[in-house]
């Protein structure tokens, strides 16, 4: 559920305040029908988002695709990203109109199209058997699996400029402490901002809270099962760290002067310039970094967001979204579909990708590495990976993420609202969720 | 001697004020569409150091196997059908709502503020327009698009209608006129100047309009103008001089129809003379 | 009714006047102004407005989640009128209505008089004023989010030549909402000044030239004449510009998104982030909530607006 907004609505909309709920957008040739085409060939819609990294690398793929199955076509189509993105989904699953097959998130988001009712179970597909077993978890209900992997997996964590931190003399903090102070040794040093928060974009600024994960269930293993019981609170401990860390570093004024209005954009920017020296984001800032700081590869590296215990130090982990088949998905049609999904779980699949877009993380497939050259953002998790110092987000262990997240989270960062305020109001947000998810004991 | 002065310093005052406030926005839109991407990106005030106007116009145009093209002709289509209709529709609402005191005024009245305060209901007007099998059509957009907007002309429209006195309507009934003639032949050409802020209001509303579009006529072959700004606002690239450009493309049409009926308000102002 | 048509000192209307056609009309066979006129605009009126919005009072007791429903009675409203933001969200939503639309009227009417007087290049200034309605919204919130922008934006770059430091427009909470409301009315104003144009040049002129006899000033001109016989465009530019600053969101949804925090957001906003969030059910809950707020206002208000036709 951590939707990127596009940038900030742009599309807002005109009419009204609404009971509106969409059908598609943008681009659809419309799924429907099962049937072959006159000559024996087969025409499948792809639906993906419309981020241009995004769909150079479906067609990249649709292309290598048909190269090999002639009687096959891929045409990709393309829906807004954000929320705006997930009710258009919704809606066209719900209205059988969807694309034969199309690209989303996982984890919760996925939970949300009420799979076993919309999907093509895909269990018995040989694939399966090549993924990540965290991965298959995020797209599975209990009575079937559902989507390949589509991209890589990615951490919630700092990027930081390391020649900042050479010149300083600063080594990567394992504790939150030691984070403070290597901060406050970049601010007294004067020539970066210690760290970079980008409310122009308010998704980013939930980093804090989403990326601490890792060190809360180092407290307490169980706390996402607590948390979708109704057992654990944002307010308590471990969880308010997150907020609390947020308000510490406003109020230690550690932030770059223009936070308001910077943008992602403008935060990735800095970090590769030596403008900002830490910025705590998801690593797909890697394909940003890679579009417009090319040069600033190997600068730019990542470490996660310590907590209180160096032993505990670990990454939180997003899994990649999923591609999967509606049940309007039929005949021919649905064979073909299946087929093509089959070649999205191949290496050739995966170099592709790679190829297409910058990397982000590690790939979920078994049998996909990623090329030797990949910007320090992404080399620079390998290690937490292969110390399997890990742990998924929250989004992939419960279904309940409160939609205020990113506007309580900008309060607290601009000093509007206390940290303390801010969990409880996140609490509150979270109880409307779990009320509207119909679940038990709220 | 101070309608000399009124003449001249009030126009120059007035004509400095609006190019700062209303006009350089729209020099901003211009420059920033004439930039490249990387200059665009600085959000600067400034004339571009290397004009890309024509590279981004016509890149903006092939976006997408001339998207753009397609949405212009959808956009005219659906703009001029859909304002003709609620145009005529209204007035005769409006018309017999002012003329005729009956029991049915108020419910009339209260549908109407009911039709500007409610924001519609999308998901159930789908069901009724697939059910009528206008779904994913131009005329059943153009259907929503009446349907919508007849509560805000009416309200216009009912305001206009009681400036005309009612001794015309009396002299055309003496004169044998039935109902139909005696509005399209009398009252009718007598709204000019309501109609035209109708049209102009409408044809900007529906033209500019991107929610319904969205909604109701999804698909690419259908595209109307405003769904065109979606090619362009990739969020982790953004190619703000495109963005720029298609808006100020977009804005193009609305400006020549307007500027095309700005002459028949003045038109009707000068019979009207009015002295300031 | 009388007010606006009935004319001053000779009527052009003249001996026709006094006939019966009035008499005759209302018992007559027939009514010059038949009923069945609402018959064409109501049917696409009926069959997709009130149909679907019928529809859409019965989602407001479920939850609804486009894939399954379930009826809940009312606990959508018990659940919207605990929404944190609301309390906040309805102060933001008068200020920014009577705000909006007090500077639409104002502003609409003075350009409207001022734009039919004699002045030089009134074609062009009618023109430059109404150039922002036909850019989009979505246009306009880009375009004014950069000129806003605190440090890089041209106001702020301009008023530092001057040497005043100029505030964070959008990012500061005590302004974000009222920079909002200022460009509202920057893209809305040109509308308020058309529709007084119309009003304005309705008028007959016989008026004007009555007064010039009597030797009135242009100030009397506009306080007896233009004033009192423009109501009807005052009416209805007050009309639309309360219900459309009540139910306005989009601007605000592009221009801040209801930040920073939560601190320019409206009803109408707080309503299409749970749209947004998937609750459907509550968001159609809070539109039933905010219709019953906006017609408590207008309809008292059109009633004081339309007194004046009841005498007819």
């Amino acid at each position: 559920m951590f939707s990127r907004q596009s940038r900030r609505t742009l599309l807002a909309f005109s009419a009204s305040g609404i009971a509106l709920t969409l059908t598609l957008a943008g681009c659809s040739g419309g799924g429907g029908g099962g049937g072959a085409n006159a000559d024996g060939s087969v025409t499948l819609s792809y639906l993906v988002d419309n981020q241009e990294a995004t769909v150079a690398t479906a067609e990249a793929l649709a292309d290598a695709f048909m190269a090999q199955n002639e009687n096959i076509k891929v045409e990709v189509e393309t829906r807004p990203q954000g929320a705006e993105g997930d009710n258009l989904i919704k809606t066209r699953l719900s209205t059988g109109e969807m694309s034969d097959v199309f690209a989303y998130n996982s984890g919760s988001l996925f939970q949300a199209l009420a799979p076993d009712n919309t999907l093509v179970n895909l269990d018995d597909q040989e694939w399966v058997g090549k993924l990540d077993e965290n991965f298959v978890n995020t797209v599975s209900t209990d009575n079937g699996v559902y989507g390949v992997p589509m991209g890589q997996a990615m951490a919630g964590a700092v990027i930081y400029n390391k020649d900042i931190y050479a010149e300083l003399g600063l080594t990567v903090p394992t504790t939150w402490d030691e984070f403070i102070a290597n901060s406050q040794a970049i601010k007294d040093a004067g020539a970066a901002a210690p760290i970079v928060q980008t409310y122009g974009d308010t998704w980013t600024s939930q980093l804090f809270v989403l990326g601490d994960f890792n060190n809360v269930l180092a407290e307490d293993p169980d706390w996402a099962e607590k948390y979708t019981n109704n057992e654990a609170k944002y307010s308590d401990e471990p969880a308010i760290r997150g907020f609390e860390h947020l308000e510490e570093t406003f109020k230690a004024g550690l932030f770059n002067e223009d936070f308001a209005s910077a943008t992602y954009a403008d935060g990735v920017r800095m970090v590769a310039t030596g403008e900002g020296a830490q910025y705590p984001i998801l690593t797909f800032a890697a394909s940003q970094l890679m579009t417009s700081n090319p040069e600033a590869a190997d600068t730019v590296g990542v470490f996660p967001l310590p907590g209180d215990d160096a032993a505990t130090n670990g990454l939180t982990v997003w899994m990649p979204g999923g591609v999967y088949i509606p049940k309007s998905t039929e005949g021919d049609k649905l064979e073909a579909a299946k087929t093509f999904l089959e070649f999205l779980a191949t290496p050739e699949s995966c170099d592709i990708q790679a190829e297409t877009s910058a990397p982000q993380g590690p790939f979920v497939i078994e049998g996909c590495d990623l090329p030797e050259d990949v910007p320090a953002i992404v080399s620079d998790q390998q290690k937490w990976f292969d110390e399997e110092k890990t742990n998924l987000a929250l989004e992939f262990l419960s279904p309940i993420k409160g939609p205020a997240l990113e506007q309580i989270t900008v309060a607290v960062g601009s000093g509007i609202t206390s940290a303390a305020d801010g969990a409880a109001q996140y609490d509150e947000d979270v109880k409307k969720q779990a009320q509207q998810l119909g679940l038990e004991g709220w | 001697m101070r309608n000399t002065l009124w003449r001249w310093g009030g126009g120059t005052v007035a004509i400095v004020l609006s190019i700062v406030v209303f006009i350089v926005p729209f020099v901003f839109i211009f420059l920033t569409a004439s930039k490249t991407q990387q200059e665009a990106s600085l959000l600067e005030f400034t004339l571009p150091t290397q004009w890309a106007f024509f590279e981004n116009l016509v890149a903006v145009v092939q976006t997408r196997d001339y998207v753009l093209l397609r949405a212009f002709v959808n956009s005219t289509i659906l703009t001029v059908a859909a304002v003709a209709i609620m145009v005529v529709l209204s007035a005769m609402v409006g018309y017999v709502l002012q003329r005729r005191r009956s029991r049915w005024n108020p419910l009339v009245n209260g549908l109407v503020l009911a039709g500007l305060i409610i924001p519609p209901a999308v998901v159930p007007t789908i069901w009724v327009l697939q059910g009528l099998e206008l779904f994913k059509t131009l005329p059943g957009l153009i259907a929503v698009h009446v349907a919508f907007g007849v509560p805000f002309c009416v309200l216009l429209f009912r305001a206009f209608v009681s400036t005309i006195p009612k001794e015309l309507d009396e002299a055309a009934i003496i004169d044998g006129a039935g109902s139909v003639r005696l509005f399209f032949r009398v009252v009718f050409p007598l709204l000019k100047s309501v109609i035209v802020t109708v049209i102009v209001v409408q044809a900007v509303f529906v033209f500019n309009d991107f929610t319904y579009a969205l909604y109701f006529l999804p698909g690419d072959e259908n595209a109307t103008v405003q769904l065109t700004t979606y090619n362009f606002q990739a969020q982790s690239v953004s190619s703000l001089n495109l963005l720029f450009m298609d808006i100020l493309l977009i804005t193009v049409p609305p400006l020549i129809m307007y500027i095309f009926f700005n002459r028949q308000i003045v038109a009707g102002m000068t019979a009207g003379s009015v002295k300031g | 009714m009388t007010t606006l048509t009935a004319r001053p000192g000779a009527d052009t209307a003249g001996p026709d006047q006094g006939r019966d056609a009035a008499g005759k009309k209302r018992k007559g066979i027939k009514s010059p102004y038949p009923l069945w006129f609402y018959m064409p605009a109501g049917v696409f009126y009926v069959i997709l407005f009130l149909v679907p919005t019928g529809a859409s009072l019965y989602f407001s007791l479920t939850r609804w989640t486009l894939f399954e429903q379930e009826f809940i009675g009312l606990d959508n409203f018990v659940q919207f009128f605990r929404e944190q933001a609301l309390v906040q969200g309805f102060i933001n939503t008068f200020i920014y209505a009577f705000l909006t639309s007090g500077l639409k009227v104002v502003l609409g009417m003075l350009l409207g008089v001022f734009l039919t007087s004699q002045i030089i290049a009134r074609g062009f200034l009618r023109s430059v004023v109404f150039f922002p309605v036909l850019v989009s919204t979505i246009g306009v919130g880009i375009t004014f989010e950069v000129l806003m922008n605190p440090f890089d934006g041209l106001i702020n770059q301009t008023l530092a030549a001057i040497g005043i430091q100029g505030p964070g427009w959008l990012t500061d909470p005590q302004w974000a909402l009222l920079s909002v409301a200022l460009v509202d009315v920057w893209k809305g104003v040109g509308l308020a000044t058309l529709i007084f144009i119309a009003g304005i040049v309705a008028i007959p002129q016989e008026y004007f030239e009555a007064a010039r006899v009597d030797g009135a000033s242009s100030w009397k001109n506009f306080w007896h004449i233009t004033l009192p016989l423009a109501r009807p465009a005052t009416a209805t530019v007050v009309t639309l510009s309360l219900i459309g600053g009540l139910r306005s969101f989009d601007l605000i949804w592009a221009m801040t998104g209801g930040g920073p925090g939560f601190t320019s957001d409206v009803i109408a906003s707080v309503i299409y982030k749970q749209y947004q969030a998937g609750f459907y059910g509550l968001s159609t809950a809070g539109n039933v909530v905010l219709f019953v707020v906006v017609a408590a206002l207008i309809v008292p208000l059109q009633a004081w607006l339309n007194r004046g036709e009841k005498d007819a």
